[in-house]
């Protein structure tokens, strides 16, 4: 065989005389192409590998870690919630619409396929620069394409976040996690086991879209890819709605083996994941297989990358029962073959053998590499960049509105308004909140569900920056009063073949591993998108977390604005932030630079607890935490429906109203139980400050006595709402 | 076979929102345009046996279910198809 | 009170609406696009969703579903409909209400929270609300403004049927308070004899205060009492 085959395949010749050694003999172009999709980065894992199993993935709580379709928490009464977040990226950057829509599909697909009906989807997203009309364009086509296909199939989009940035500018991130809940007793897992089992395709068609879709995301973008659209695929939310009930019925019905999701890599990465997994093999004949195009090739319908198709093994017998319930539902379930006992993945076109590959050979022998790793030069630099001489260059007020106004910070209904969000009739605490809560039907329980991740911090600093993100996620969790219970994660990074890129990636994933130790929240799946770089130009490192937590008693369920006037406002944590990194320092000095605050997990653990500890005593009107903005910034988020008078002390006015330092906490109290919860926090060994009162039209502070800004409420509002309008519409 | 090439568009008096969002992209991109109307473009293949009936059939189609008479208009074109 | 939900597939708020009603004490039955006959029924309710993934136009393909040759019978006999989203588009589509829904003016996708003034209380569907009273019902549509020509407005008008108006926070209808450009800020219309409801807002989003309030109980218990009423003392 020519060496250009394996090459255009996506293999080295490395790898190709590994493919030979596994299969004892000269692999044929099909075979080729096969190991070519499945040892690609994005099936593989290849380089994120070793540096992933560096995560904690365990704990009591934790029913499926990864390695599934998706991860699986208990939450008691025999419930458990099943979890998953992928990224879209490339596909987005071409056909935003398209590319967002199926990456929601992808995901629920995650979801259901192992039984869960899913309750809710998240989607964070990151752009270039809002001013920029091809941001503009992206922004729009994404979100039309997320409310296209989750409002269509009913599920409720219910948070998730939205950033701009240069560095994302040719290349946008878009995250989608999705969220459902299952009893114990219908989890399905992705196994092909019991020989003599059939194997049955169901669902929609199979065409000639998105080949090749899984290579294509191992790759960096440029104007050749843009050539290559026809990689995107296109998603049906009609037929997925419709695939959904029809597996779901299925799975409770006991009549099958195992069940999995024809994503990237369509019939090639199910057929021998599910072989693997049941230690075993598949033989399909692919001429059996119903496409909707004709003359299409082994290969073709191999990598074929179309949506909305599933692979099922029933139980010898139930083939009449899988077609009785997909053809209710108005669906195809044929037949392609069975399980066998000598774990190869044989593959037939009318009876004749046209490829025979281990099926392990594809997933457990995939190479793993251990890239070098260089510390970038800019980090030690920016990191003593030196913040002193900054200086506000107008007044306060002003800055508040600048910062309230920008698009990081400015609300984002422009967005949400688009997403179906009810749907479900569970939503309890709806987009706008710090973490979304959902109701869990038949128990007085609901589920915190949150994504994050402050890309310019993981920048400046990937080990504290990473570990920030699961901080910010369990922050916000313990805002709504959920306590955290585990993650999800998508690892977007640059060219992981960059020694400093790669840095970046194995500083940022150990910060993670360290914080969800400390944060008692482990890791049950997620996934790595390498290549994230346009021109050459990586994105910054953007390790977005989902996390979800458990809401005990839904009565209990706490709100991020000002319940009423007259309540005591308090400060959980340092009253100071720090310029660092900080939207202030990028919006006004144009500088993203500095040496983040030291990070002390095990402090913030005891702050969180505590803080859930409050709200379990229904001691707490409201709480926000603190991020981008500091201080001021989430005094005005929390001012909605009335304003707040407080006064802090300290020594830099700009850090003190301005600055970020995250572990931190505003809420308020009851005037009488001010008292009691200061000698709690005495008691648990964590500093509370008195900073002042809601009230009043305006959002008032001193710093030192001294008056520093005084900002109407309907002013803050105003510039928060109209920044996406005015740049969207 | 037969194939029938069905347009249809939004009656004169009923406002196009996506027609003038088109509209108003080409005039702000500087191109010289009166008005756009966006519509669908469907074909329907009909076995050779419903030649004898084909607009008649066609008409129903559009009528009943292609097009919706209280907003929409519809117009078609037979052609032969090999 | 024997209520059907027809199932068309597609719909997504079906188990909202169920849900909806067995909170405030009922045991709906959901009933399959292919079935043929609502006999014995009380109340029929077509929920939102998409059905047929809304291909083509918003509630065309399901306006020919089996069941809904006998839902159309059941109305013309004075049978109860109410038709929400998904479920007024069919209504208009099948002919049951007069005029369409089209793009939303600005042409996004909206889900919020939205005034409604009740123009009309002598309706089975409305008898518990005050007439003029503003209500907050959310919306969920990229498809919910109100079109008809001017002869048929004129109709509507001069007949009463229409039952809500989207309106600002004090109760007036205006351009602001008009989310979709429905003509005449058009919410939701009732045909000429008073048993066919179709509106866009979602009253079984707010039957329980902890997902966000409780302005939609009293469409879904005036239709109970009504009932009731009949059963006291006849049609």
């Amino acid at each position: 065989m020519e060496p250009r085959i394996w090459r255009e395949m996506g293999l080295t010749d490395e790898e190709y005389e590994r493919v030979k050694v596994l299969m004892g003999r000269e692999p044929n172009e099909l075979e080729v192409g096969i190991f070519g999709v499945m040892w690609s980065e994005h099936c593989s894992y290849k380089t994120s590998k070793p540096i992933l199993r560096r995560f904690p993935t365990e704990g009591p709580q934790v029913l499926q870690g990864p390695g599934e379709n998706a991860g699986i928490v208990d939450i008691g009464d025999g419930l458990a919630v099943v979890f998953k977040m992928e990224s879209h990226n490339h596909p987005s950057a071409l056909e935003p619409y398209q590319g967002a829509a199926t990456g929601v599909g992808g995901i629920l697909r995650d979801v259901f396929t192992m039984g869960a009906r899913p309750i809710a989807v998240l989607d964070p997203l990151r752009f270039g620069p809002l001013e920029e009309e091809n941001t503009r364009r992206l922004v729009r086509g994404v979100v039309e394409g997320i409310g296209g296909y989750g409002n269509s199939i009913g599920i409720p989009t219910v948070a998730g976040d939205v950033y701009f940035h240069e560095s994302y500018r040719g290349n946008p991130l878009v995250n989608a996690m999705a969220v459902g809940l299952l009893e114990h007793r219908h989890i399905a897992k992705g196994v092909a086991s019991g020989v003599g089992n059939p194997v049955m395709v169901v669902g929609a068609r199979t065409g000639r879209d998105g080949i090749h879709g899984a290579t294509f995301a191992s790759v960096e973008l440029s104007e050749e890819s843009e050539a290559k659209r026809s990689a995107v695929q296109v998603g049906d939310p009609f037929m997925e709605k419709l695939l959904m009930e029809a597996c779901l019925e299925l799975i409770q019905s006991g009549a099958i083996v195992g069940i999995q999701d024809m994503g990237a890599a369509g019939l090639t990465s199910s057929s021998c994941e599910m072989a693997s997994r049941g230690d075993s093999g598949i033989d399909m004949d692919l001429s059996l297989v119903p496409r909707r195009e004709t003359g299409m090739t082994p290969y073709e319908i191999m990598l074929s990358e179309s949506q909305e198709r599933m692979l099922v093994v029933p139980k010898a017998g139930c083939e009449q029962e899988v077609e009785a319930v997909f053809h209710r539902w108005g669906l195809e379930a044929v037949v392609v073959g069975k399980v066998t006992a000598d774990g190869m993945l044989r593959l037939l076109e009318n009876g004749q053998v046209v490829a025979e590959i281990p099926a392990k050979a594809l997933t457990d022998e995939a190479p793993l590499y251990h890239r070098p790793t260089r510390e970038p030069e800019y980090y030690a630099r920016l990191k003593e960049q030196k913040l002193d001489g900054v200086k506000a260059q107008k007044g306060y007020g002003e800055i508040l509105l600048d910062l309230l106004g920008s698009p990081n910070l400015a609300s984002k209904s422009w967005v949400y308004r688009q997403y179906d969000h009810q749907v479900g009739t569970n939503t309890v605490v709806k987009p706008g909140g710090d973490a979304a809560v959902l109701r869990v039907r038949g128990t007085n329980k609901g589920l915190g569900m949150t994504t994050d991740c402050n890309a310019r911090y993981v920048y400046l600093d990937p080990y504290v920056g990473g570990a920030l993100t699961v901080v910010e996620a369990a922050q916000n969790l313990v805002c709504v009063g959920a306590k955290p219970l585990a993650i999800t994660d998508c690892l977007n990074f640059g060219n992981p073949e960059k020694p400093e890129i790669f840095w970046q990636f194995e500083q940022a994933c150990a910060g993670i591993a360290e914080a969800c130790l400390v944060l008692e929240t482990p890791v049950t799946g997620g996934n790595v998108s390498l290549y994230n770089e346009t021109n050459g130009e990586a994105i910054y490192p953007t390790p977005t977390i989902g996390m979800v937590g458990l809401v005990e008693n839904l009565e209990q369920v706490v709100r991020n604005r000002f319940s009423e006037p007259g309540e005591e406002i308090l400060l959980l944590g340092e009253v100071s932030g720090s310029l660092a990194g900080s939207e202030y320092l990028a919006l006004f000095e144009g500088v993203e630079a500095g040496a983040l605050p030291p990070l002390d997990l095990r402090e913030i653990k005891k702050r969180l607890d505590f803080m859930l500890s409050l709200i379990k005593e229904e001691l707490v009107m409201s709480a926000h935490d603190l991020t981008e903005g500091g201080l001021a910034v989430a005094l005005a988020e929390m001012a909605e429906g009335c304003g707040a008078r407080v006064s802090v002390q300290g020594e830099n006015e700009l850090e003190l109203l301005f600055g970020e330092r995250l572990g931190r906490i505003l809420f308020t109290v009851k005037p009488q139980d001010a008292g009691k919860v200061q000698e709690l926090a005495q008691h648990a060994g964590v500093s509370v400050t008195r900073l002042g009162e809601s009230g009043g039209e305006a959002i008032a502070m001193t710093v030192n006595g001294v008056m520093m800004l005084e900002v109407a409420i309907a002013d803050c509002q105003r510039v928060r709402e109209e920044t996406l309008p005015k740049a969207l519409n | 076979m037969l194939k029938a090439k069905v347009t249809v568009t939004l009656k004169k008096s009923i406002l196009d929102p996506q027609g003038s969002a088109v509209e108003k992209a080409l005039k702000s991109m500087g191109y010289k345009v009166d008005e756009v109307r966006i519509g669908k473009f469907m074909e329907v293949t009909l076995p050779e046996a419903a030649r004898e009936n084909a607009t008649e059939m066609m008409h129903e189609i559009c009528h009943k279910l292609l097009s919706n008479p209280v907003i929409e208009d519809y117009s078609f074109e037979l052609e032969d198809k090999e | 009170m024997k209520i059907g939900i027809v199932r068309f597939p597609g719909s997504n708020c079906e188990v909202d609406v169920w849900e909806a009603w067995r909170v405030l004490g009922q045991e709906p039955k959901m009933l399959w696009h292919q079935e043929t006959s609502v006999r014995g029924y009380d109340l029929i309710v077509l929920p939102g969703g998409f059905s047929y993934g809304d291909y083509l136009r918003t509630g065309a393909i399901a306006r020919f579903s089996p069941i809904m040759e006998d839902v159309i019978h059941f109305a013309h006999e004075g049978g109860m409909v109410l038709g929400i989203c998904n479920g007024f588009q069919i209504l208009t589509e099948c002919g049951l209400l007069p005029g369409a829904l089209l793009r939303n003016k600005d042409l996004h996708f909206l889900c919020q929270p939205q005034y409604l003034r009740v123009e009309r209380t002598d309706l089975a569907f409305t008898s518990l609300y005050q007439e003029g009273e503003v209500i907050q019902i959310p919306i969920n549509h990229g498809e919910g403004n109100y079109s008809i020509d001017d002869a048929g407005l004129k109709e509507l008008e001069e007949n009463g049927q229409v039952v809500f108006r989207y309106v600002d926070k004090t109760g007036v209808e205006n351009e602001l308070g008009n989310p979709n450009g429905s003509r005449h800020n058009i919410a939701g219309i009732v045909n000429r004899t008073g048993n066919v409801l179709g509106m866009m807002p979602h009253p079984e989003r707010v039957v329980e205060e902890i997902v966000g309030g409780t302005d939609g109980q009293r469409l879904l218990l005036s239709l109970v009492q009504a009932w009731e009423r009949r059963m006291q003392y006849g049609a």
